[in-house]
């Protein structure tokens, strides 16, 4: 049984005049022990899926999958209670800002045992024992001093390690990290997801590094799920996806990297992320893609096996006869349809 | 902090000047003086008028008066009131308790109401209760304070008779004063029908007084609670799979107080000078009666020392609030 199975999940923000599809048909499977990255540009949807994974999509947000089970499950089904009991010790996640994630109004000792003293039912004695060797485990120098420090005292790169020390508390079967070195300096960067790696591994705990840098992916993760305007666009392992991106969003996307450029112009992808009121009916990278056919503007793609993973398009790039049904869908409808938006 | 104490305190003294001087000159411009005001319609021999205004010497230029004034301010004298001929001070003490009781209450009653109603209302915004509360903290707020205690009057006194119309206690009952404070000292004899009698009293006063306040405190409680509820650390606290109940009343409402408490602190100077009014229309006999006589009866000492005491004890709570809002709030102790 995987231990957690996500089916077509969707997470929309009424709004009076259009509805934002925040996250579109989502769908991953992840096992235990395994280790996912989530990319994409920002506001593409990666952290309110995982909110909603996670269960913390706030009203008005509606949260709709087919399947939503962790260890067989029902997510979805479970009482608040059953939920919470699961939030915060089976499954757990840490944020981009670690100095405002924490509340700046209690000790980093009060907040951590808080966990302990919930999920796990130690008294405050045990839970500060414990406490002190959670703050060893991620490498925070002298914990005792640090129990009574407030969040402003420390920095923002020892505050992720209380967060991460907070998540693992109870021996987390899941850890979702959500962008936890992109407000860091870059010096602590490389140190935070060294940390979160070898936790990983030593705990066999399974993690999802949410990132909008695909260099970190490429050095961390053995699978990847590229996320565009609410959907998965391409997933596959990190390996295949580096060295043949399928997607043309996904090519694009590496192209972009600073490692990527030749020592010229860094290459962009031209456009914007498509928001609330212009969401186009077909394909949604369409309007932006060197690509596009009037098909695929009308016509939205399936997420589909392809080349031991999964993608969304009609045409990926490693097909051998996407030139042909390029330049036939090309022609069926003659130019003068420009790329439409619904 | 103790830093920040004596710099706090170090302000005292000019605030105190200040305070003697506006309103020395303030009192001396309502027209009359008290020698004339006492004397009433009768009128006055000039000649014993002379004599009277030399005697308290009032013939001497306002700056040489204030002069005076000062000088045995600084010795620790207040001076006796014109009318009763006792000591200022002596006369505030007498009456400070039945204001205080009168002021504590009323701030009791806003926030067991306000900061629950604040809370709610924020929890459950844009709800039927949230239009509620900040519709009916409006009209309170708005409301003034004669007109909102004569209705009540009306209402529940007259009307219902509910409550008793003034006073603090009803005549038949002698209670020896302790504290001061009628609610404790007839608990501290046992006499429960006096217990009921103050506190039937006490309720209107206490929902006039209270009203503002409340107001102040609901509106504040909502806005601060609304802004934290959308901070990161109340998603992490919700991350760590805390009920809802933890994570308002312990991680969120920690910190929505910061700001609360301010206000709470300068509601203290608003609540005195509602007191003045409240006092005056339920004849409750506290300090703000004390004044409105003082001012009637052109009763220069217990208005110069009545303002300067009261101007102290504002002075007083805000430090001790600035104190408080530094306990519970970690940024600030850390930074003096
Ligand atoms: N509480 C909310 N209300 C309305 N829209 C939201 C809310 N939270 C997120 N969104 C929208 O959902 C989309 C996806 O956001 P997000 O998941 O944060 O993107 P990412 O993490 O990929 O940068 C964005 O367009 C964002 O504006
Ligand atoms: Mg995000």
């Amino acid at each position: 049984m995987p231990l957690l199975e996500i089916e077509n999940l969707s997470v929309t923000f009424p709004s009076q005049t259009s509805d934002l599809y925040a996250v579109d048909g989502v769908s991953l499977t992840l096992e235990r022990g395994d280790v996912l990255g989530i990319v994409g540009e920002s506001g593409s949807g990666k952290s309110v899926a995982m909110l909603a994974v996670m269960g913390l999509v706030a009203f008005p947000g509606q949260v709709t999958a087919d399947r939503l089970t962790f260890e067989g499950r029902d997510l979805l089904r479970l009482s608040d209670n059953e939920r919470r009991a699961l939030t915060g010790k089976d499954v757990a996640m840490i944020f981009q800002e670690p100095t405002t994630s924490l509340n700046p109004s209690f000790t980093i000792g009060y907040q951590l045992a808080e966990t302990l003293i919930l999920h796990e039912k130690m008294d405050r004695k045990a839970a500060r024992r414990r406490t002190i060797e959670l703050l060893d485990q991620v490498g925070i120098p002298a914990p005792e001093g640090r129990l009574d420090a407030y969040p402003h005292q420390l920095s923002g790169g020892m505050n992720q390690r209380v967060m991460i020390a907070m998540a693992i508390a109870c021996n987390p079967k899941l850890l979702i990290a959500d962008e936890p070195t992109t407000a860091l300096d870059v010096t602590i960067q490389a140190q935070i997801l060294d940390l979160l790696l070898s936790l990983q591994r030593d705990r066999g705990m399974a993690l999802i590094l949410i990132t909008h840098n695909m260099g970190v992916v490429a050095d961390t993760t053995a699978r990847v799920a590229v996320m565009y305007a609410g959907q998965i666009m391409e997933e596959r392992s990190t390996e295949s996806l580096f060295g043949s991106p399928q997607h043309p969003y996904t090519a694009a996307l590496l192209a972009a990297r600073p490692e990527a450029s030749d020592g010229g112009r860094l290459a962009t992808i031209p456009g914007v992320v498509p928001g609330a009121y212009d969401r186009p009916r077909g394909c949604l990278f369409a309007p932006r893609c060197a690509y596009a056919t009037p098909h695929a503007a009308e016509c939205r793609p399936e997420l589909r096996p392809w080349q031991n993973g999964l993608i969304r398009c009609h045409y990926p790039l490693g097909d051998t006869t996407r030139d042909e049904r390029i330049a036939a869908d090309r022609r069926a409808a003659p130019p003068a349809a420009a790329p439409e938006v619904a | 902090m103790v830093r920040f104490i004596f710099t706090r305190l170090s302000l005292v003294v000019p605030t105190f000047i200040g305070i003697t001087l506006i309103v020395f000159v303030l009192v001396r411009l309502i027209p009359g003086d008290p020698i004339e005001t006492m004397a009433g319609e009768r009128g006055i021999d000039p000649a014993r008028l002379a004599q009277l205004r030399h005697e308290y010497g009032f013939d001497q230029p306002v700056f040489v008066q204030y002069l005076y004034y000062l000088g045995r301010l600084f010795q620790g004298d207040l001076g006796r009131s014109i009318v009763t001929h006792e000591a200022v001070i002596t006369e505030f003490k007498a009456l400070f308790p039945a204001t205080v009781e009168l002021a504590v209450c009323s701030i009791i009653f806003a926030l067991c109401l306000g900061l629950p109603a604040g809370i709610i209302a924020a929890v459950r915004r844009n709800s039927i209760f949230d239009h509620g509360v900040m519709g009916a903290s409006l009209t309170g707020y708005s409301m003034p304070i004669f007109w909102w205690g004569l209705l009540l009057i009306l209402l529940f006194s007259v009307q219902l008779g509910f409550t008793p119309v003034s006073g603090r206690i009803s005549v038949m009952f002698y209670v020896e004063s302790v504290t001061g404070f009628l609610l404790v000292d007839t608990l501290l004899v046992g006499d429960y029908d006096a217990f009921r009698s103050a506190l039937a009293h006490l309720i209107l006063p206490t929902i006039v007084l209270g009203t503002r306040p409340l107001a102040v405190i609901a509106r504040m409680t909502r806005s601060s609670m609304l802004e934290v509820l959308g901070e990161d650390y109340i998603r992490t606290a919700r991350a760590k799979g805390l009920p809802a109940y933890r994570v308002i009343a312990v991680h969120a409402l920690r910190n929505a107080l910061i700001p609360v408490v301010t206000v709470i602190g300068l509601q203290v100077g608003v609540l005195f000078t509602g007191a003045i009014l409240t006092e005056t229309i339920f004849s409750w006999p506290g300090v703000g009666k004390w004044l409105i006589e003082g001012i009637n009866r052109r009763d220069y000492p217990v208005l110069q020392g009545g303002t300067l005491i009261i101007g102290a004890i504002i002075m007083i709570i805000n430090l001790l609030v600035d104190v408080t809002y530094g306990l519970i709030n970690p940024r600030i102790r850390y930074q003096r």
